[in-house]
């Protein structure tokens, strides 16, 4: 039996209205900017001499502003969750710059990391594993009040009950006493919420919040996540696999793959307008519910993303890259271009 | 083209429930479906619907808390169902019908090479001996798309995307006419996740394996689906052609489970389900879904029967 294949194409792509409003990207102050990190671990042969690195992530710049939401779209082993956990203050960067709100963070005293980190909000991936199970919800969201340094109970009792109204855990008496496993998958995700809301952070780093979640929660958070970021003019970093949750959250769209952002753009325009081959390949691969899938087989890119030990000489996708220019993307890594206005594409087809 | 297809498997009122100490969990309460040769059916239902339950109950991978295993499982003329456990194993699983469970590629045996563990089933099930065996695995390998050489590596030397070919290649080594696979792609990324789909369409129509797909992803079990079954609460609520059901599903449940997908390429706002599926401890009496539905009325307290319109079925009153 002969299956054609079905090629993406743009015309496919119908107009995006969901975010309508913050269409246009302003450049305004940023909250947050990035320069050119490096994340590297360093690999052991037996536990001495030093059999190479890790280069997760290998030189990544941008710039997040107040109220901007962000999202980070790569496969697992990219490096995003190295990303993530350096702006997280986590783990320290190899080599380049945190800046938040004008002050450099690699320099900062314990302190000071510590009143960083208070200023971010996170929200993981599998609420039930991140939430200490001995805990009662009362409990989990007081913690981060205690840490920092809120005295008066009465104040403390305030703000719990004030983000678990916020996240629509009511009535409140009702999940105070509540341990994990006793709420549903999105009541937990909105706990979870409820504890990185709590410090009244500026900005939310937010870790696949709706992958383990059932379809019909997922909406019901993505929504509660766009209500509190619109309500408390949040800066978000959302970082996913999933193309197709992305437009109901993100101005603005980061591609990543082998450890470096290959393509920047708005939302609709990389969504409408895909430049980079390995965003292509991403959107050719996520499927819309219909009934006619079955028919077509997806053309996809071979092969696997590259080890960040020895990453390909050249342009990072180049080996599985249908488009590949021998003699130019196998030699020299591509530079970022801007074909069009805040577009940006690391690949010599735009040069 | 969906001409009334060579029946392969019929299943009558499959009842799986399980006893625990709170009280009997009704895990799979009356399941009817159908499915003919080299077809796919999709199973799609929210966390804790039964899906898992259900892939059990076919396999008779029981654990040991059974309280009621009942119902007409008829795979190819025989009602697989009267056979004993050993009738079962010797005949039936792996035989005609094998399991890629959830989470396969982590269930892999870390200390065989991946050559000799998919040899296996074919060895003790087939009664091959070691190098026929291997030489059906390298022909199985060729159909998954893992290179020759893979025979030799352990599982950890694999990506999970080969790692999940592999528990493929080994549901397929003994030719089984039926494939059941409880979330094959959960776990995998979204360019592995297309690939790992293509692998399932080209295996339906070069091997004319039939599939039942399980899983809570619907955007991507459309890729392989003939039919679709959308079970809520332990029983199975809709079921009818996908070309049918995707663009218009018919009872509430599915109409507003396809409304909460996001979708790429419209830009129709998702919606969400109000409330929580009912306990299946103490299922509600009368429609399951009732107490979240929309469209309810005085009816709805008691159980619909399944309704038929066509070659689909409806359990709901609005179709009566």
């Amino acid at each position: 039996m002969n299956i054609p294949v079905q090629y993406f194409s743009h015309e496919g792509l119908t107009a995006l209205s969901i975010l309508d409003e913050q269409d246009e990207f302003k450049p305004v102050e940023s909250l947050l900017s990035i320069r050119d990190l490096h994340v590297w671990y360093e690999l052991r042969r037996f536990g001495f001499g030093r059999a190479g690195h890790v280069k997760a992530v290998d030189g990544v710049s941008f710039e997040l502003a107040h109220g901007e939401t962000i999202a980070v779209v790569g496969e697992s082993g990219c490096g995003k969750s190295s990303l993530m956990k350096t702006i997280l203050g986590l783990h320290p960067p190899t080599s380049g710059e945190l800046i938040f709100e004008g002050e450099k963070i690699s320099i900062f005293s314990d302190a000071a990391l510590q009143e960083y980190r208070f200023g971010i909000g996170y929200v993981q991936q599998d609420p039930y594993g991140a939430l200490p199970p001995f805990m009662n919800v009362e409990k989990i969201l007081e913690e981060p009040l205690v840490i920092s340094g809120v005295k008066d109970r009465t104040e403390r009792d305030r703000r719990i009950r004030r983000a678990m109204t916020e996240v629509k855990l009511h009535p409140v008496e009702d999940f105070l006493h509540k341990f994990p496993h006793m709420l549903s998958g999105g009541q937990q995700q909105r706990v979870v919420i409820a504890r990185a809301m709590i410090l009244d952070p500026k900005m939310i780093v937010a870790d696949e919040p709706v992958s383990m979640l059932d379809a019909s929660v997922r909406v019901e958070i993505l929504k509660l996540l766009h209500t509190l970021q619109e309500r408390y003019h949040l800066s978000v970093l959302y970082i996913t696999h999933d193309l197709s949750t992305v437009k109901y959250f993100s101005a603005r769209i980061f591609v990543m793959y082998a450890g470096l952002l290959v393509e920047k753009a708005e939302t609709r325009k990389l969504l409408e307008h895909p430049l980079h081959p390995y965003t292509l390949a991403l959107l050719a691969a996520t499927s819309d519910p219909d009934a006619r899938n079955s028919e077509v087989y997806r053309e996809l890119p071979s092969g696997e993303p590259p080890s960040l030990v020895n990453p390909p000489k050249g342009c990072r996708f180049h080996p599985r890259c249908s488009r590949a220019m021998s003699g130019l993307c196998d030699k020299e890594a591509p530079p970022e271009f801007e074909p069009e206005p805040n577009h940006f594409v690391a690949c010599w087809l735009y040069e | 083209m969906t001409a009334p297809a060579q029946s392969l498997l019929h299943i009558e009122d499959l009842v799986l429930h399980f006893k625990t100490s709170r009280g009997v969990v009704q895990a799979v309460d009356g399941v009817d479906f159908d499915l003919g040769v080299k077809r796919a059916v999709v199973i799609l239902g929210e966390s804790g619907c039964g899906k898992t339950s259900l892939s059990r109950a076919l396999l008779r991978l029981l654990p040991r808390n059974v309280e009621k295993y009942s119902g007409k499982v008829v795979l190819q003329g025989t009602d697989v169902m009267e056979l004993s456990d050993e009738e079962y194993r010797t005949s039936v699983r792996w035989v005609s019908m094998s399991l890629v469970p959830q989470a396969a590629m982590n269930s892999l045996n870390p200390v065989l090479t991946v050559g000799d563990q998919v040899a296996e089933p074919a060895m003790v099930h087939l009664g091959l001996n070691r190098e026929d065996a291997l030489g059906v695995v390298s022909k199985m390998f060729k159909h998954v798309g893992i290179p020759n050489d893979f025979m030799e590596r352990y599982p950890f030397e694999l990506s999970g995307g080969m790692r999940q070919r592999v528990a493929l290649a080994m549901a397929l080594v003994t030719s089984p006419g039926l494939i059941v696979l409880d979330e094959p792609t959960s776990a995998l990324d979204l360019l592995t996740q297309a690939n790992i789909m293509n692998v399932l369409k080209r295996l339906k129509h070069e091997l004319g394996t039939s599939f039942i797909l399980i899983t809570h992803d619907i955007a991507t079990s459309s890729e392989l689906a003939d039919e679709v079954a959308i079970m809520y609460a332990g029983q199975i609520v809709e079921t009818g052609c996908a070309r049918d059901f995707f663009p218009a599903p018919l009872h509430p449940y599915s109409q507003m489970l396809m409304a909460s997908v996001p979708r790429l390429h419209s830009d129709t706002d998702p919606m969400f389900i109000l409330g929580q599926p009912p306990s299946l401890m103490n299922p509600p009496k009368g429609c399951r879904f009732a107490a979240r539905c929309p469209f309810r009325f005085e009816k709805c307290s008691e159980e619909p029967p399944v309704f038929r319109k066509g070659n689909r079925s409806i359990k709901c009153w609005l179709h009566a």
